[in-house]
Formats: structure tokens, C-alpha cells, sequence
């Protein structure tokens, strides 16, 4: 059984009605997904296969054998951060960080698919995610202005971490 | 984590029907969604599994005023049906689980003891659907009532209804869409003008509200009849007695909103 993760094409070995999230994580050593409620009910393990965001927790690997799965890893690349990763960083959207790869997937998918930055429609689209810092607001604000197509004037530091130019970064 | 002793892939109709036989000993994974983490957790441990993925058991089609929907269709693919039964898929869950979880699923989930499940049986049930399924005896094509009563070790393959002339959906608000919804109602009026109305969450799997459909002309009176036609239980969403005060109040909505509709 194959599966492409984030672009790179690997052979699995783990039984077919493993969990994808059980595959990743263990036998990919890919750890973005993160193993929350394993039961459907917390959005941390999402990610893309075929580009639809799915559960990977609910996912028997059989199922998607074959299938192009991407991860927050996959979405874009350290010097090239994908729109919402810039927007994340820019609007300070992560607070703990256990949904975010999660959330970033989620709404990585909604922005590709022509989302707008309505915020009905974002919250919509996040509706499997819970965070449970709370910190909707600011995830919702960066999700609208990566949609939007804002430009995110973003920093390295010299720890090497992406940091936002402005010393508020508000919305 | 759990694996089954025996793992089955079938790329057709016909071979799923085969791989399921009588059902006994059985697990199908449609979408995953509720076995899954019935094997994470330990709970299921399946002599034999089928995973539906690539049956050919998925897709909706429409002949005249007929819709037809296979067994492994998506959720997401009912949410642009008319009432009732579009907007009860589009009630389900969220967009990412609507996409996983199928229609076979949905109609052979049992109401469990934190959560009644199955929202979409009210709303077929309200249209009058059949349900073409396999299992012991061979293909049998059923009123969903029937299927409903007599379910077990049966492979949903197809479910089929006639769009009704109107239709509605209430439902009690959920806190988040990763809750069950605790109580539904769906409406409809058919082609030759019957009224017919189901209920999720009022007890067991979705039931036919025949006492209300006999007072359908008053809406009123119509939900209060409704507490003759179902057993309502308690468990993690709602008490029994919430049921009961809330299910007069969504029959009495549901109709008059099929009568908007007219």
C-alpha cells in the first residue's frame, strides 16, 4: 500500500484499518496531526487527502491508499509559508498551538477553494475545530485576510522563527 | 489498536454483496466514522471487516421527480436535496465529517447510550423512502419503516424516494457541531397530499409519528399527539422530560412551515 504524503510517494506498512492519524504520526514520523479526541470530535488531526480536508482519526488507511494526503508541513515551505501560515503568524492566531495544524489544513482548503473572507462562511468551514484556548477570534481574522489576499510583512528572527513586523500585528 | 483478523476491499457492488453474505460476524466501514473509534478505543474488535471505499456504492442520481442514493454516498452530496432531507444532512456534523460519513452508515447507526444518532432515518422516513439492501435471503428492496424495524445484518445498497411536493426540518440547536443533535423533526407533504412526519432522538432509531400525522390540520394539537407515538429516553444530550416539553413545540414548527411552503 502507497500513499503520497506531502508530496513524497511512501510505502506503508501498517494494517489497513489503522487510523491515517496512527500512520503519520508512528510510522511517517509526520507530527503535525496532532491525536486529540481520536473520535471525530476535536478537528487537531485533520488533514488534506485529495485536497478535501477529512479527519485523519476516522480515516482507515486502506480507504485512501494511493491518495495524496498533505499535512500543515505540506501547505507550504519553511522560506515559503502558505498564505494562511503568513496570516497565523501575522494575526498571532495560535496560542497553545494543538489545533493549529489542524485549523491551518482547514482552512488552507477554504482559501484554495475560492473562500471569501466572510465570517459566517469562515466559521462554517471550521466548524469541526475546536480550540480550546478559545482564540476563535484571531484565527477567524487570519483566515479572512488570507482569503482576502492581505500581505503579510513577516520577519526571521535570529532564532530563525517568523515574527510580524508590526509590534501589535492586530487586525 | 485493534485490526480485524480479516480485511476485505470490494471494487463493486456485486463483490461487496458477496464479501458481506448473511452479515453474520461483520463490521462495514462506510466512512469510518463510527467504527473507527470503536477500534482506537478498543471497544469493537471485528472478526471480518469491509471497507466500502471502493465499492461503487456511492452516488446520487435522479430520474423525474425519483432520487436515488447509493448506500456509500457522502453526506455532503444530500445537503443540496430539498426539504427535508437536504437540510437534515446539511445538520449533520460539519463539512469535513459530512464528506467521510455515508448515507448506509447514517440508517444502520443505533441510537447509543450518549447520543440517538442517525438523524437522516426522520427525514427518509418522512419522504417515504425504500431501501434496496443485501444480506440473509439475498437483494430485498423495503419501506424504510420496515428496514428500520427489522435492521440488522442487512448492507444498505441504495436508498430511493419520490421528491415530496413540501417539505421541513426543525431541529433543537446543538452547543457544537461535534454533538449529536438531540431531537429532530421532519415533514412532508407527497405528491397525492398525505402528510408524513418522523422524529430523531424521541427513543430508538427515527420513528413515524402516525398519531400527529392524523392531526396534522392543527398544528398544535398535532405535537401533543405527537408524545403518543414515541418512547423518549434519556441519555448524554437530553432527559427524557426535555424531549417530551421540546417535541410538541418541533411538530407544531414543522407543520407550520410545510404549510408555508404550500
Amino acid at each position: 500500500m502507497k500513499l503520497t504524503v506531502n508530496g513524497i510517494e511512501r510505502e506503508i506498512e501498517s494494517p489497513p484499518l489503522t487510523p491515517l492519524l496512527f500512520v503519520l504520526r508512528e510510522e511517517l514520523e509526520v507530527t503535525s496531526p496532532k491525536a486529540g479526541c481520536q473520535q471525530g470530535g476535536c478537528g487537531a488531526c485533520t488533514v488534506l487527502v485529495d485536497g478535501d480536508p477529512r479527519r485523519s482519526c476516522l480515516t482507515a488507511v486502506a480507504a485512501v491508499a494511493g491518495a495524496e494526503i498533505t499535512t500543515a508541513e505540506g501547505i507550504g515551505a519553511p522560506e515559503e509559508l502558505a498564505p494562511v501560515q503568513q496570516a497565523f503568524t501575522h494575526h498571532y492566531a495560535a496560542q497553545c498551538g494543538f489545533c493549529t495544524a489542524g485549523m491551518l489544513v482547514a482552512a488552507h482548503a477554504y482559501v484554495e477553494g475560492g473562500g471569501t473572507d466572510d465570517r459566517h462562511a469562515i466559521s462554517e468551514a471550521l466548524a469541526g475545530h475546536v480550540c480550546r484556548c478559545t482564540g476563535y477570534v484571531k484565527i477567524i481574522d487570519a483566515v479572512a485576510a488570507a482569503a482576502r489576499g492581505d500581505s503579510f510583512d513577516l520577519a526571521v528572527t535570529a532564532e530563525g522563527q517568523y515574527t510580524t513586523m508590526q509590534s501589535g500585528g492586530g487586525s | 489498536m485493534t485490526q480485524a483478523a480479516e480485511v476485505l476491499l470490494p471494487s463493486s457492488p456485486a463483490e461487496a454483496a458477496e464479501a458481506f453474505g448473511d452479515g453474520k460476524g461483520v463490521t462495514v466501514i462506510g466512512g469510518g466514522t463510527i467504527v473507527l473509534p470503536e477500534l482506537t478505543y478498543g471497544r469493537l474488535r471485528p472478526k471480518k471487516a469491509i471497507l466500502l471505499a471502493r465499492a461503487g456504492l456511492a452516488g446520487l442520481t435522479r430520474s423525474g421527480s425519483t432520487v436515488t442514493i447509493g448506500g456509500a454516498t457522502p453526506l455532503t452530496e444530500l445537503v443540496g436535496l430539498d426539504s427535508p432531507v437536504g437540510p437534515c444532512a446539511a445538520n449533520v456534523a460539519d463539512g469535513e465529517l459530512r464528506g467521510q460519513a455515508t448515507l448506509g452508515g447514517n440508517l444502520c447507526a443505533g441510537a447509543g447510550p450518549e447520543a440517538p444518532r442517525g438523524d437522516l432515518q426522520g427525514a427518509l422516513l418522512a419522504v417515504g423512502a425504500s431501501v434496496r439492501s443485501t444480506g440473509s435471503g439475498g437483494e430485498s428492496t423495503l419501506p424504510i419503516d420496515e428496514f428500520l424495524e427489522g435492521r440488522g445484518n442487512r448492507l444498505v445498497l441504495a436508498v430511493s424516494y419520490e421528491e415530496p411536493a413540501a417539505g421541513a426540518f426543525v431541529a433543537l440547536d446543538r452547543p457544537h457541531t461535534h454533538e449529536y443533535t438531540a431531537l429532530a423533526v421532519s415533514a412532508a407533504r407527497l405528491a397525492d397530499g398525505s402528510i408524513r412526519l418522523a422524529a430523531t432522538g424521541a427513543g430508538g432509531h427515527g420513528r413515524r409519528l402516525p398519531s400527529a400525522e392524523a392531526a396534522a390540520g392543527d398544528p398544535a394539537a398535532a405535537g401533543e399527539a405527537a408524545l403518543a407515538d414515541v418512547k423518549p429516553h434519556d441519555d448524554a444530550l437530553a432527559s427524557a422530560w426535555y424531549r417530551q416539553q421540546t417535541l410538541p413545540v418541533l411538530v407544531r414548527r414543522a407543520l407550520t412551515m410545510l404549510e408555508e411552503a404550500a
